[in-house]
């Protein structure tokens, strides 16, 4: 073991001597496997955010949640003719529900609409209202900065209240307060009774909570959009998820009977869900991910190729220097070790300098809203990405110097 | 005491389809403290005599013996363990490590010896000391003269105490003068009880050894104790 060592830190010796006589060389050398192993650390970074973004955005849904909806979230097996063809889900359809449904804990329609919000001077466009009733927040777990949401009386009279979305909040009103603020859709005035807490995450666009507004759900048909059009959300929130299943077979019986669908008739509705979400999300990302190793596998490849291509150069050059050793007592194993130790060094070295560009690629990134952070288990792949290279990348070299025959290598000019 | 012994050694080389005898049917045996030069016209195989000696070949055929140990019986690590601890060699180009100082160069077999980095860094620093170059242990090989350098080699063979120095030529490369110093340097190594081997083409030089080995074609011509042999008087360079 202690002679072992012995070798070990001698060859790391040498290794650094050769590194240093040949500095340009290594330079050369090191720039596969940098653009390598950055490449590998920011994508794996890269697709650890997507993932954890997705992740905590879906999950904002909440697991407890179905969503009885004309449409499918994913059109896996109906054709999408049939799902426009479906007969809109209407609030007479969700009164029926909530009236007959036992095992829900809340029951609340939806129905959103596009529109611009105004307050002064300032527009924020695009902003998903959505209109339901004052049940809706007991099937979400939205959270107050100020206020409330609307009651089951301003929802029953139809008032003009609204319950804004953190980020149009931060954008209709800066410098903060809102409350009780009075804005414009479409000339209508509504008075902002509420103002959420940061919920969701970036990737849900339009339907983060951040960027939504609530109205009271008859508003939306009077001013905004014709009964007739819209086709309602039944929002259902299971008391615990272990009850999903229970309260989604309860719903779809309820569902059938309301759309008084025979007994071979296929189901005119769909039930989503914030699992099949999950599904096709973690299907996205591991298609996202397959590429990533692709792609960085092929560039830590080049890179490898680089450098074994280099250090075959290296030991040819260094014939002479090879023989020299060996006149003098060094044995094969001794020679491959230099070699290879060599060459894992150089990507050690690159691939520390790869990691160090990684890292402040993923700040330069952060700066635009990305969530990557550089984690342990990034560094550690680094590491062992680079050194793995290195040997992989120096064996043949290593070899080949090591089989040399002492006296032809002397012998060599 | 013998240190070598070889037997009807041959080295044959075979160069497409033609066969090579660079040595035929060579014996000898070399006692401990002997001072032997080896001398024969070009190709006439010195040096392949030399790296079969030095362990750096092995024959086709034949016994070679060192220290009672058959050379022929051991393997790539066997042959690299003796070349480091029993032989020491001086080659006609230096052949020393161009990016390494003279101490490291000299310091470099003590590291495949397994000599502690400590112990290493005095050993070379005496040895160069005890070849005159106490003050240019930092110096690369590029920036000594050529007999500095051989003076560095010289000390890189004998820092490990080996049993056996062997020269190829190792005048061969300088002016007479410096070929000189270097010979009554070899002169005070055998006198240390050091055994010495050197190949040179010049008979004067030859002629410093005890014992004259001529080679032609491959076979010994002549094998002769030297009756004149020239002892330089210069004392000057070991102490
Ligand atoms: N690797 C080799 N392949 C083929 N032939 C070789 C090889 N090495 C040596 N020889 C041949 O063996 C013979 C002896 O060579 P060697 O180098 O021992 O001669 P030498 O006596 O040292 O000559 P010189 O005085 O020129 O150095 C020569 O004819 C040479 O061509
Ligand atoms: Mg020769």
């Amino acid at each position: 073991m202690r002679h072992f060592l012995f070798e070990l830190k001698e060859g790391l010796m040498i290794s650094l001597r050769a590194i240093r006589a040949n500095k340009i060389r290594s330079v050369l050398t090191t720039l596969g496997i940098i653009i390598g192993v950055a490449s590998v650390v920011l994508m794996s970074t890269a697709i650890k955010g997507i993932n954890q973004a997705f992740q905590s955005g879906v999950s904002s849904l909440g697991s407890d949640n179905l969503y009885i909806d004309k449409w499918s979230w994913f059109n896996n097996d109906t054709p999408w003719w049939e799902l426009r063809n479906r007969e809109n889900i209407t609030i007479e359809h969700y009164a029926k529900f909530k009236e007959l449904a036992q095992l829900p804990l809340a029951v609340a329609p939806s129905i959103f609409t596009n529109q611009s919000i105004k307050q002064g001077d300032k527009t924020v466009q695009f902003i998903l209202v959505v209109g339901t009733n004052q049940d809706y927040i007991k099937t979400t777990n939205l959270t107050f900065a100020s206020g409330r949401f609307f009651s089951e009386l301003e929802n029953n009279s139809s008032r003009n209240v609204i319950v804004l979305g953190s980020e149009i909040a931060k954008q209709l009103f800066p410098t903060g307060g809102g409350l009780n603020e009075t804005i414009k859709i479409k000339g209508i005035k509504f008075k902002v009774v509420g103002i959420l807490e940061e919920q969701g995450s970036w990737v849900m666009g339009n339907f983060n909570p951040d960027n939504q507004a609530f109205i009271p759900i008859d508003n939306i048909f009077k001013y905004f959009m014709s009964e007739a059009w819209g086709s309602v959300t039944i929002n259902v929130r299971a008391p615990n998820s272990l009850m999903v299943n229970e309260v989604k077979e309860e719903a779809e019986g309820i569902m059938r009977r309301i759309r008084s669908l025979k007994f071979d008739e296929k189901n005119d509705f769909s039930i989503n869900q914030q699992e099949g979400l999950l599904n096709e999300i973690n299907k996205t990302i591991g298609v996202i991910q397959m590429a990533g190793l692709v792609i960085t596998g092929l560039a830590l490849f080049v890179g490898a190729i680089g450098i074994m291509n280099i250090m075959f150069v290296s030991v040819k050059e260094r014939t002479k220097e090879i023989g020299i050793r060996k006149a003098i007592g060094a044995r094969n194993r001794t020679i491959l070790g230099q070699f290879i130790s060599e060459s894992a060094i150089i990507c050690l070295i690159g691939g520390a300098i790869g990691l160090g560009l990684a890292i402040v690629g993923s700040m330069i990134i952060a700066q635009f809203d990305f969530p990557t952070t550089i984690s342990a288990d990034a560094v550690v792949l680094a590491i062992v990405i680079s050194l793995l290279t290195g040997i992989f990348s120096g064996f043949a070299p290593a070899y080949t110097a090591s089989k040399m025959d002492p006296v032809d290598s002397l012998r060599y000019e | 005491m013998n240190i070598i012994t070889i037997e009807h050694i041959a080295k044959i080389y075979q160069v497409g389809s033609e066969q090579v005898f660079a040595l035929r049917d060579v014996s000898l045996t070399i006692d401990k403290n002997e001072y032997v030069a080896i001398m024969g016209p070009s190709g006439s195989g010195k040096s392949t005599l030399m790296n079969m000696l030095g362990c750096l070949d092995t024959p086709t055929s034949g016994l070679y013996k060192f220290k009672d140990q058959n050379v022929g019986l051991m393997d790539d690590n066997d042959l690299a363990a003796i070349r480091n601890r029993e032989i020491g060699f001086v080659f006609q180009t230096f052949n020393l490590l161009p990016r390494s100082d003279a101490l490291h160069n000299v310091e470099l077999p003590l590291i495949y010896a397994g000599v502690s980095s400590k112990e290493r860094k005095e050993r070379a620093a005496s040895a160069l000391d005890s070849v005159g170059l106490a003050d240019r242990m930092h110096h690369k090989p590029n920036e000594l003269s050529g007999g500095q350098r051989q003076r560095v080699a010289i000390a890189r063979a004998l820092v490990t105490n080996p049993s056996i120095i062997l020269a190829d030529e190792p005048t061969g490369n300088l002016d007479s003068k410096t070929g000189e110093d270097i010979m009554s340097l070899f002169n005070q190594i055998h006198e240390h009880g050091n055994t010495i081997i050197l190949v040179t083409h010049e008979e004067y030089i030859a002629e410093h050894a005890a014992r004259i080995i001529r080679l032609k074609d491959g076979l010994i011509e002549k094998d002769e104790f030297v009756e004149n042999r020239y002892i330089p008087n210069n004392k000057s360079v070991i102490q």
